[in-house]
């Protein structure tokens, strides 16, 4: 059996909070880049420029690109013939996460408590969803996530009478309410399928995902293009100003559902789609 | 992109009513945070008849809540948080003076009542813009509820902040406006 000792994974996670916070994706630069020979609206054009321009400080100089810094997602895929050393996984996540805050100068986001809303002072605790596949690595993705599209998600346990069009017109007028809240232009994750945490989880997942990267079921492609082309057309544009660029990419997730059940979960992640992912091979002691 | 209008806070009833819909503006001078928690706050002091904070009017609120600063900086990353959840709030504010919000996103049709009965604007910063936007700040100072941390009221001195008219005091709006314009679903 192969070991991963706690203190690796707390550093790792405490870099990647800060590297995905500072640092904008290629992926996501490009397809603002792309949007930005696109867009035929002039105060959209001034919008992704100054995105470009935000994300290039943040960079250079090493600070948050946004200040909602986010609550801390942390995907794990466990490999099941590991054994980790030295304490319990769940809070060497968090850990990680109470570092990299504090380390990073980032914004502490999160209250202990819905109701009485006091905040913990150090992010944590993170959102962690656990994996377990064969093997003896641990995968860990760090995807801080801000509230302005958090907030804009949402979940509908359509009838399988609705079908496919039911499914892409509730994604199409989530997009629309959400107007200009969510810091368009945005990343549309949609989970179809499961139940209703199930669907939650997918359109989560769905994020990860590198922009311009189609799901590899081609029937799924093609859903993702035509809903990327619809939510286009509503006009919202880059920031809600006007224009052709709402979104950057619709990626879509499916998973096997009841008979009786078709849900759909829609949770939009900004134009700031942060997220850093590590592989810690596990090694003989 | 139209004409670059300067503004010299505060935002007296004269110069708001010259801003329209759509207008790029670089705003200097001193404005104040606050967001959620702070908005609470100062409401519920009204409620119970004691002062604000900072004398709102002719004033301009930004709702942000900032980075920690790093060594050497003013204040950390600062772009604006989605306004809506402030609408609770704002038409109590704007009553007392208040002529001008800084945010990002939509506002319910009793915040945009209030900002034409009264005389307010409110302007759209770009969101996910800190970096960029922490520059344009050149002072920060918690004058109110430190204890709420980055959400605490802060007075910023401001030079050349960017900002766009989204609803002017006539109830133009831009996001209405510009997605009419764009759309063809």
């Amino acid at each position: 059996m192969k070991i991963i000792k706690v203190n690796e994974i707390i550093e790792a996670v405490e870099k990647m909070c800060i590297e995905a916070n500072y640092d904008l994706g290629n992926d996501v630069m490009l397809s603002i880049q792309r949007a930005l020979k696109t867009e035929t609206s002039s105060s959209g054009r001034e919008v992704l420029e100054r995105l470009i321009e935000n994300a290039s400080i943040a960079h250079e100089e090493r600070v948050p690109m946004c200040q909602d810094t986010g609550m801390t997602i942390i995907f794990v895929e466990v490999g099941q013939d590991l054994h980790i050393e030295g304490g319990m996984l769940t809070e060497a996540l968090n850990e990680g996460v109470r570092r990299g805050y504090k380390k990073g100068y980032l914004r502490k986001s999160v209250v202990k408590d819905p109701f009485e809303r006091i905040n913990t002072e150090d992010n944590t605790p993170a959102i962690i969803h656990y994996d377990f596949v064969s093997g003896d690595e641990l995968h860990i993705t760090v995807a801080p996530k801000g509230a302005g599209s958090e907030n804009m998600g949402a979940l509908k346990m359509c009838k399988p009478s609705d079908g496919l069009e039911g499914v892409m017109q509730f994604v199409v007028d989530t997009v629309e309410r959400a107007g200009g809240n969510p810091c368009p232009p945005i990343i549309v994750g949609v989970g179809v399928g499961g139940i209703m945490e199930k669907a939650s989880y997918l359109a989560k997942k769905a994020l990860l995902r590198e922009v311009g990267v189609h799901n590899k079921e081609e029937r799924l492609a093609k859903i993702e293009e035509k809903l990327l082309e619809r939510i286009n057309k509503l006009g919202i544009g880059p920031q809600g100003y006007g224009g052709i660029n709402t979104a950057l990419a619709v990626n879509l997730e499916v998973y096997p559902t009841h008979i009786a059940m078709l849900p759909v979960a829609v949770n939009i992640n900004c134009h700031a789609a942060r997220h850093k992912e590590i592989i810690l091979k596990g090694r003989e002691y | 992109m139209t004409e670059v209008v300067r503004i010299e806070t505060p935002l007296t009833h004269e110069k708001a009513a010259q801003l329209k819909s759509g207008d790029n503006v670089l705003l200097s001078g001193v404005i104040y945070t606050g967001r959620d928690a702070a908005h609470k706050k100062m409401v519920e002091a009204l409620a119970r008849g004691e002062e604000l904070p900072f004398n709102v009017k002719d004033q301009i609120i930004f709702f942000v809540g900032p980075t920690p600063p790093k060594p050497g900086q003013v204040i950390g990353s600062a772009g604006p948080t989605t306004s809506y959840r402030m609408d609770a709030y704002s038409p109590t504010l704007i009553e007392r003076g208040l002529t001008g919000m800084i945010g990002k996103g939509l506002r319910s049709a009793e915040v945009v009542d209030a900002m034409k009965r009264y005389g307010a604007v409110y302007f759209g910063a770009i969101g996910g813009l800190g970096a960029l936007l922490a520059k344009r700040i050149v002072a920060a100072e918690v004058i109110a509820y430190p204890e709420l941390g980055p959400e605490a009221v802060r007075r910023l001195e401001v030079k050349d902040f960017p900002v766009m008219v989204i609803i002017d005091q006539e109830g133009n709006n831009l996001y209405e406006i510009g997605k009419a314009k764009y759309r063809t679903i």
